[in-house]
C-alpha cells in the first residue's frame, strides 16, 4: 500500500483531540480524564515527573494501548486504533525514548520493516535508500542508508527513527523524552529538526521533564500530575517556577551547595584499562583522584566507559592494567569484601539488577550487605529483631515511603527504592561513594532529597565519585568535572569554570584546550 | 590403513556423507527459521520422529513414498502449531516447552510404532534420480549426482532459504522480530504471526528431515530411528551462525564424520563401534565449546513477546 513514490499523497493532519482519557492498570489509575490535543504546525510540550501518565498517554495515541474510556478525534472525526499499524496508517509517528530500531540491520532495512515493498515478495531497499536521501535533504536529517544501525552514534539513530516515522507519511510525530541520550550539541541539531518540520505543517508532542527544554522549543505545554491534566499554557505566558510547581505540586528551591572543604586523596585511579563485554577495550588508561569532601562528577555520552569504570571501582568487572587506591591502598583486584571493609559504598546505575532484588522485603533488601555483620547475629542466626529495629529507624531518615517493612520491593517507586539503596550505602558511613546515575527515573521530589543527601555526604568528609549522564545534576552537584571520551577522561575542569558548551564539546571528544579555543573562536565571529 | 585412503574409499565416503548431510540439512534449515524469529525450538527431534514414523507408514500401506513426504509434513505442521501455541501465544519458556515436544514425538512415535507396525519392515522409498551427462563425470558424479530426490531438495533449501531470510520482505521481518520484537510491533508487524509462521515453517522442514532418513536414507522405521540427530541440528544453527550457508559448511563437516566413522566399521577397522558411533557427538560438544559466534545470535532468542514492556 504504501510505498516511497505514493508518501506525499497522504492526507496531512490538522488537529488531533484526546478527550477525557482514562487509562487503568491493575492497581493504577495511570491516565484520569485527561485532556490533549496538538495541532499541524506546533510543538506542544507534555510535562510531568516520571509515572504522571505522559507516555501511558501517548501510547494510546499510537496505538500500543487501548484507552477504557475517552476518545480520540482526528480532524474532529473520532478514531480508534487497534496497534501502531492503524495509528501509522493515520499519520501518526511516535519516537520512543528506546530506540525501535533493529541493530543488526541496515538503515534502509529498518526504514523498509513492516512496509509493502513495490517488488513483493522481493525488497525494494534502492529505492527506500533514494527516498531516504530525499528526505534527509528536505529535513536537514544526515545519514547513510547502507549503513547498520549498530554502527550509529546515538544522535543518528535518532535521525533514522524520525526518518522512519516521515518515510510512512507520519503527519503528528510523538517525541517521548528525546533529548535523554544526546549531547547539548546534538539536543541542537535535533532542535533545529523540530523547528524545520513544524515549518513543513507537522505537529510535534515532546514529551520531557526537562523545563529548560520545554521552554525552548514548545508553543504550548499541558503538565500532568499523577495521571491528571494539571493544566495547559502558552509557552511565553508561563515562568519555569510555575511549571515546575504545576509538575510537583509544590515549590522547588534550587540547591546552592556550600563551597567544598577538600581533604586528602581518597580514591586515586591511575592508568586504568579494562575491556566491555563485547571484548572490545572500553577503558583505555583513565586516571582520577578524588578527594575528602568533594563530588567529582564524571560526564559523558552513554557508553563511554562510565559503566566499566563503576564496575571496576566496585570490583564488578576486573581490569587489565592500572591502579585502584582507596586511602592510598591498592584495591585494583581486592574482592568485594575488602573494598566494602575500607569503606567504599555503591550506589549502581542499574538499581534492580545491580542494587536490589524485586521480589525481596523492604528490610531484606536493607540487609543485603551487612546480613551476617555480628550486630545483626545471634551465634549462626540472625537477629530478625534487630534487625526489623534498625530498619524502621532507617526507613524514617531516610524517608522511604513504604507501607510495610515486609512489603517487597517491587511495590515501591523508583524514587522509594533508591531511597533504599541509599540508606544502605549511607549508613555505613563511607569513606568513598560511587554514585552512578543516581537519580536517573527519579521523580523531582525524590531527586531533590537524593541531591541533598550527596551534598550533606560531602560536608561529612565523604569522596564521592559522580557518574551521570544528566548534565544539569553534573554541574549542580560536582565540584570539579571529567569528561570522558572513549574510554578516557579527556580532560577536568572546576565547576565554576565550566560552560555547558565546553562540557558539550568536551563530550564530542574535543580536548578541553581545544574546546576553550573554540569557545573563544565562536565568540569572535558573533561579535565582530 | 592404506585401504582407507584408496579412491574409492574416499569416494564411497564423500556418497555416504552427502546423502547423510540429508536430514541435517532440512532440520537445521528449518531451525534457524525458527530461531530466527526468536524462537528456540528444542523438539525437532520429537518432530522429526514423528514425521519419520508418519512418512514410513503411510508409504508402507499406500506404496506411494510422496504420500508419505506429505504426510510427515502435515504432521511437522500440527507439531509446530503446538510448538507455537504453547510458547508463542501461551508465552511459555521455550527451552521446556521444545523438550516436552521431544518426549512427546519421541513417545508417541514409538507407541504408533509399537501398535501399528510392530516389527521392523523395509519399505522401498525414493528412488535414486541419476542426473544426466553429469552423473556421468568421474568421481564427482558418483559423489554428488546420484542420489535420491530428498537429498537434492536439501541441498537446494540452503540457497532458497538465503534467498528468502535475505532479499525478501518476510525474511526482513523474520530477522526484526528476532532481534528486537519491539521494534518489529511499533512498526505494525505482527510479531506473533510472524513466529507462528517461523516456527511451523520450521516443524514441516523438521518433519520432511524426519521423512527423509525413513524414506530415502535408511527406507525403514523402527523406535528412536533419529537418535538425537535433531538435537545435532540444533547445534548446527549456532555453529552456522544463523546462516544458510554455515549451517550447509557445519552439515557436511558432521556427515563427514559420521561417513568416516560408518566406513571404519564397514572396513573392519580395529575400533570400537560404540566409540566411532560417538565420534559425531563429541564433534558438537567441541565444536560448539570454541566455536560460539553470539554476535549474530538473535537478540530475542528465547524471549516471549509482550507488547508495551519497556
Amino acid at each position: 500500500m504504501t510505498t516511497a513514490g505514493q508518501l506525499t499523497h497522504l492526507p496531512r493532519i490538522r488537529r488531533i483531540e484526546m478527550r477525557e482519557i482514562v487509562k487503568r492498570f491493575p492497581g493504577v489509575l495511570a491516565n484520569s480524564k485527561v485532556n490533549f490535543d496538538v495541532n499541524a504546525g506546533e510543538v506542544h510540550a507534555l510535562l510531568g515527573e516520571n509515572g504522571a501518565g505522559k507516555s501511558t498517554l501517548m501510547r494510546q495515541l499510537y496505538g500500543l494501548y487501548r484507552p477504557d474510556e475517552g476518545q480520540i478525534l482526528i480532524d474532529g472525526k473520532a478514531v480508534e486504533f487497534h496497534s501502531p499499524a492503524d495509528a501509522i496508517r493515520a499519520g501518526i509517528g511516535m519516537i520512543h525514548q528506546h530506540f525501535m530500531l533493529v541493530p543488526t540491520l541496515t538503515v534502509a532495512q529498518n526504514v523498509a520493516l513492516g512496509l509493502k515493498s513495490s517488488r513483493e515478495p522481493l525488497l525494494d531497499l534502492d529505492r527506500v535508500s533514494a527516498r531516504i536521501s530525499e528526505l534527509s535533504q528536505a529535513y536537514g536529517l544526515k545519514v547513510d542508508p547502507s549503513a547498520y544501525v549498530w554502527q550509529l552514534s546515538v544522535g543518528e539513530q535518532q535521525r533514522v527513527e524520525i526518518i522512519k516515522s516521515l518515510y510512512r507519511g507520519a503527519s503528528i510525530i510523538i517525541l517521548d523524552e528525546p533529548t535523554a541520550v544526546l549531547t547539548p550539541q546534538e539536543v541542537n541539531d535535533l532542535f533545529a529538526t523540530l523547528k524545520r518540520m513544524v515549518g513543513e505543517g507537522h505537529g510535534l508532542v515532546f514529551i520531557s521533564h526537562k523545563l529548560h527544554e520545554v521552554m525552548e522549543i514548545s508553543d504550548r505545554v499541558t503538565v500532568l500530575r499523577d495521571g491528571q491534566t494539571i493544566g495547559v499554557r502558552l509557552t511565553k505566558e508561563v515562568t519555569r517556577d510555575e511549571l515546575v510547581k504545576m509538575m510537583v505540586g509544590r515549590e522547588v528551591k534550587p540547591l546552592s551547595p556550600q563551597p567544598a572543604k577538600v581533604g586528602a586523596v581518597r580514591l586515586e585511579i591511575k592508568d586504568l584499562r579494562a575491556m566491555g563485554d563485547r571484548g572490545t577495550e572500553m577503558l583505555r588508561g583513565v586516571n582520577l583522584q578524588v578527594h575528602a569532601g568533594e563530588i567529582v562528577g564524571v560526564a559523558g555520552v552513554s557508553g563511554n566507559g562510565q559503566r566499566e569504570l563503576a564496575e571496576c571501582l566496585t570490583g564488578l568487572r576486573k581490569a587489565t592494567y592500572g591502579q585502584i587506591l582507596i586511602n592510598g591502598e591498592d584495591m585494583t583486584h581486592a574482592p568485594l569484601l575488602k573494598r566494602m571493609a575500607a569503606g567504599q559504598a555503591y550506589i549502581p546505575e542499574e538499581r534492580m539488577r545491580d542494587g536490589a532484588i524485586r521480589e525481596f522485603s523492604v528490610q531484606e533488601n536493607l540487609f543485603l550487605r551487612d546480613h551476617s555483620a555480628p550486630q545483626y547475629r545471634r551465634g549462626v542466626f540472625m537477629d530478625f529483631s534487630r534487625m526489623a529495629a534498625r530498619t524502621r529507624q532507617l526507613v524514617d531518615e531516610f524517608n522511604v515511603k513504604t507501607p510495610r517493612l515486609d512489603t517487597p520491593l517491587k511495590n515501591l517507586s523508583g524514587g522509594n527504592i533508591q531511597k533504599l539503596i541509599l540508606a544502605r550505602e549511607l549508613s555505613r558511613k563511607p569513606v568513598v561513594l560511587i554514585a552512578a546515575q543516581p537519580t536517573r527515573g527519579v521523580d523531582i521530589g525524590a531527586t531533590e532529597y537524593i541531591h541533598k543527601r550527596l551534598l550533606e555526604q560531602r560536608a561529612a568528609g565523604t569522596a564521592i565519585l559522580l557518574i551521570s549522564e544528566d548534565l544539569d545534576e553534573i554541574r549542580t552537584l560536582s565540584d570539579r568535572i571529567a569528561v570522558m571520551y572513549e574510554g578516557q577522561i579527556i580532560g577536568v575542569v572546576e565547576r565554576d569554570q565550566a560552560t555547558v558548551e565546553q562540557i558539550g564539546l568536551m563530550m564530542a571528544g574535543v580536548s578541553k584546550e581545544d574546546a576553550l579555543q573554540r569557545r573563544s573562536d565562536l565568540a569572535h565571529l558573533s561579535y565582530p | 590403513m592404506t585401504e582407507i585412503l584408496s579412491a574409492a574409499v574416499i569416494v564411497g565416503i564423500l556418497t555416504s556423507a552427502i546423502r547423510l548431510a540429508t536430514p541435517y540439512l532440512f532440520a537445521s534449515i528449518g531451525e534457524a527459521f525458527a530461531q530466527t524469529s526468536g524462537v528456540l525450538n528444542l523438539g525437532v527431534d520429537g518432530i522429526m520422529l514423528m514425521g519419520a514414523f508418519s512418512a514410513f507408514y503411510v508409504t508402507l500401506h499406500t506404496g506411494n513414498v510422496w504420500l508419505g513426504a506429505l504426510a510427515a509434513m502435515l504432521v511437522g505442521l500440527l507439531m509446530g502449531l503446538l510448538m507455537s501455541l504453547i510458547s508463542v501465544t501461551f508465552k511459555a519458556e521455550q527451552g521446556i516447552s521444545g523438550i516436552g515436544l521431544y518426549m512427546f514425538g519421541l513417545g508417541l512415535s514409538s507407541l504408533l510404532f509399537k501398535v501399528l507396525v510392530g516389527t521392523v519392515y523395509t519399505i522401498s522409498g525414493f528412488p535414486v534420480i541419476k542426473i544426466p551427462f553429469l552423473s556421468q563425470i568421474p568421481y564427482i558424479g558418483q559423489i554428488f549426482f546420484q542420489h535420491s530426490l530428498p537429498v537434492y531438495a536439501a541441498f537446494l533449501l540452503v540457497p532458497l532459504a538465503w534467498w528468502l531470510l535475505d532479499k525478501t520482505t518476510w525474511g526482513l521481518k523474520i530477522k526484526s522480530v528476532g532481534q528486537n520484537p519491539a521494534a518489529a510491533d511499533s512498526l505494525g508487524v505482527n510479531v506473533d504471526r510472524v513466529r507462528y509462521f517461523s516456527v511451523c515453517l520450521g516443524a514441516v522442514l523438521a518433519g520432511l528431515a524426519g521423512a527423509s532418513l525413513s524414506t530415502a536414507l535408511v527406507n525403514l522405521f523402527q523406535e528412536n530411528l533419529t537418535a538425537g540427530l535433531g538435537f545435532i541440528a540444533v547445534a548446527l544453527v549456532y555453529f552456522g551462525g544463523w546462516r544458510p550457508l554455515g549451517i550447509l559448511a557445519g552439515a557436511l563437516l558432521f556427515s563427514v564424520v559420521n561417513a568416516f566413522q560408518l566406513w571404519l566399521q564397514v572396513l573392519g577397522v580395529n575400533i570400537q563401534s560404540d566409540v566411532a558411533v560417538m565420534l559425531p557427538y563429541l564433534l558438537t560438544i567441541a565444536v560448539l565449546a570454541f566455536s560460539m559466534n553470539r554476535v549474530r545470535q538473535p537478540a530475542a532468542l528465547n524471549k516471549p513477546f509482550e507488547r508495551g514492556e519497556n
